[in-house]
């Protein structure tokens, strides 16, 4: 058996278990997901302030401001700030629309980074509550009141959304669609398992007293809602999600967008994890220091390891076929008559291990879907998303991890299209 | 914070489990496999005899020796490829390698006997001797191995009996020894001549 084999096996039983955890988890606890699809009321509103940090932002901003206004929450309870980091377009002057707005307080500051930005406004907020919305996200107008049901454990400290694509155009935008249906899922889970390790930057809401006992954001390698999370871990602070708490999201809309936003993840994520390390394989951290971190890890180096196996299967595929037509020449490959037979199908171990673990994902995807659009379906993005996916992800691993070895910091770039189309889940 | 130990192991069981499930499946198609390789086998074997046989019985009347001939061929042809396959892909499988020790001696066998058709009767069968070596990376096997096939195909009367010369076989190491292969000089192909050829050439 060759080394990578070998290492293929060991990548893939710890696949297979994380998945596996995720499923038992999943059964354990399926009756106590909630999706509402009606309104609610609640017997107490506490006052929120929601942050809006923005940088370059013209085109967007408005749906993200005006989404912000028209969620269904007492006005006098809600308070919008949005922070202009030092934008070099017009997104202040279109800023200005909310300047008699009693309920949207508008910042201005040099530009620093998101972090900063996020500082300014929690600085600037009184309320009980404070929660972000990145300035390319909006909001379902019952997202925030089903969002602070969560917060009647008096224990919860952040409660994170679910992401949705927002209208999605292309191929690439489709395949996310369906990869954000499992995150929800996975982010699900990691709740009930108490080990959730981001408090993503579209609409997760904080007590503020969170920030008043940890401190404020970092820069933390430019994902500064990882590294939150993962402090808030450390101080023994439990984040819950929502899954019916829609916030719909701008995604990038090729792979060139694509490659640097993840880029930008994964980096996020080896830094964060190794300024966190000491969490790790610790008991006392629960599923962030025993689970989280370790499957992370797993992830990406398995996707590493993943590709160099396939590489090597390819080549020595490509090999025999150079082979072949050095020995008697291109037409061999073509002239002779096709016959099948079932005795030539590969059995060996590693096809069902592998057919194992893509039945978990589809699981975990059809599980997600259901659960955030209360419907069984499996559609065509499954596939789109599986197979692009698992062509390209490879390469933002493979240059997150060396820019993490070489210090090159992964930075924020254009990596957004906007739609302005609300889709209703 | 709480660690639920139980479902740890709980999981780890069960994906063990999914592991095993793969591991017996994988056995249970390789073993069917070699259950569909032993039959030709044994129906090769079978029909190897019954050729001998029908020359013996037919050799001091006349050369007529039916439509055999062709069947023979091809599931030597289909046997040696599911024997190849299956060295690449059930690597370590004891009863591949017994397998291929008796497809070797079928094949020697009907190479007897091919030579035998050839010396007393017209045949159109062309018996081709190829020896190579799985003891290493032998790239110009592969090649070589490309070449007959394509030659087979080309031309359905060549009969390529191909062995393993690290096979550990009594009967082909007399073969070895009778043709003086090499082990330096792999791959190695000994082409026998027809009577007709020998008679062609000797005018």
């Amino acid at each position: 058996m060759s080394v990578l084999l070998v290492i293929f096996y060991i990548i893939s039983f710890l696949a297979v278990y994380v998945q596996v955890f995720f499923l038992v988890t999943f059964l354990e606890n399926r009756k106590k997901i909630n999706i509402r699809s009606t309104n609610i009321t609640l017997d107490v509103y506490p006052t929120v302030t929601i942050i809006v940090p923005c940088y370059n932002e013209e085109k967007a901003v408005m749906l993200t401001v005006d989404s912000l206004l028209e969620l269904d929450y007492p006005k006098d309870k809600l308070n919008i700030i949005v922070v202009d980091d030092g934008s070099k377009d017009n997104t202040w002057d279109v800023l200005q629309k909310y300047s008699n707005n009693s309920q949207v307080v508008l910042l201005q500051k040099e530009n620093g980074g998101k972090h900063t930005a996020l500082n300014l406004g929690i600085e600037n907020s009184s309320t009980e509550f404070v929660g972000c919305l990145d300035s390319d996200s909006s909001v379902h107008k019952e997202a925030l009141k089903r969002i602070m049901t969560f917060f009647l454990n008096e224990e919860t400290m952040a409660v994170a959304p679910s992401i949705v694509v927002r209208d999605p155009k292309t191929l690439i935008q489709y395949a996310q669609r369906a990869e954000y249906d499992m995150s929800h899922y996975n982010k699900k889970m990691l709740a009930f398992l108490q080990g959730i390790h981001v408090t993503p930057g579209p609409f997760s809401i904080f007590r503020k007293r969170v920030f008043d006992e940890i401190g404020p954001y970092r820069k933390a390698h430019h994902t500064e809602d990882q590294e939150i999370a993962l402090r808030m871990h450390k101080h023994g602070l439990k984040i819950d999600h929502c899954p019916d708490a829609y916030v719909y999201t701008s995604s990038p809309s090729s792979i060139p967008k694509l490659y640097k936003q993840r880029l930008r993840w994964i980096y996020g994520f080896i830094k964060n994890a190794t300024d966190y390390k000491d969490m790790m394989f610790r008991p006392q951290y629960g599923t962030i220091g025993m689970f989280t971190l370790p499957s992370g890890f797993i992830s990406v180096s398995g996707v590493v390891l993943l590709m160099l196996f396939t590489f090597s299967q390819i080549y020595s595929f490509l090999s025999r076929k150079l082979l072949q037509v050095k020995a008697v020449g291109v037409s061999s490959m073509f002239g002779n008559s096709f016959s099948f037979d079932p005795f030539f199908i590969n059995t060996r171990a590693f096809l069902f291990i592998s057919i194992i673990l893509y039945i978990l994902v589809v699981a975990a995807l059809i599980n997600g879907r259901r659960m955030i659009h209360g419907r069984k379906i499996f559609s065509w993005d499954i596939l789109l998303f599986l197979t692009i996916f698992s062509v390209i992800a490879p390469f933002w691993v493979l240059k997150a991890i060396w820019n993490a070895l070489t210090g090159k910091e992964a930075s924020w770039t254009e990596e957004r299209d906007y739609s302005f189309k609300q889709v209703t889940p | 914070m709480k660690n639920d130990w139980k479902k740890y192991i709980i999981v780890l069981f069960i994906t063990v489990a999914l592991f095993a499930i793969a591991a017996s499946l994988s056995n249970f198609f390789a073993d069917k496999k070699i259950a569909e390789m032993r039959s030709i086998q044994d129906k090769l074997a079978i029909d190897i005899l019954s050729a001998e046989t029908q020359f013996s019985l037919l050799s001091e009347l006349s050369c007529e020796q039916g439509d055999g001939a062709e069947n023979l061929s091809k599931e030597l042809n289909e046997l040696a490829e599911k024997i190849s396959y299956s060295e690449a892909n059930l690597k370590g499988n004891e009863e591949v390698t017994e397998l291929k020790r008796y497809y070797s001696i079928l094949q020697i066998k009907d190479y007897l006997l091919a030579k035998k058709i050839n010396e007393k009767c017209k045949s159109n069968i062309i018996p081709l001797l190829y020896f190579y070596t799985t003891a290493n990376n032998c790239t110009e096997c592969t090649k070589q191995g490309y070449v007959l096939t394509e030659l087979r195909e080309k031309y359905p009367n060549l009969r390529i009996y191909s062995f393993d010369y690290n096979l550990d076989l009594s009967a082909l190491n007399a073969m070895i020894r009778i043709y003086k292969i090499d082990d330096t000089k792999l791959p190695a192909t000994k082409y026998y001549e027809t009577l007709t050829e020998r008679r062609h050439k000797d005018s």
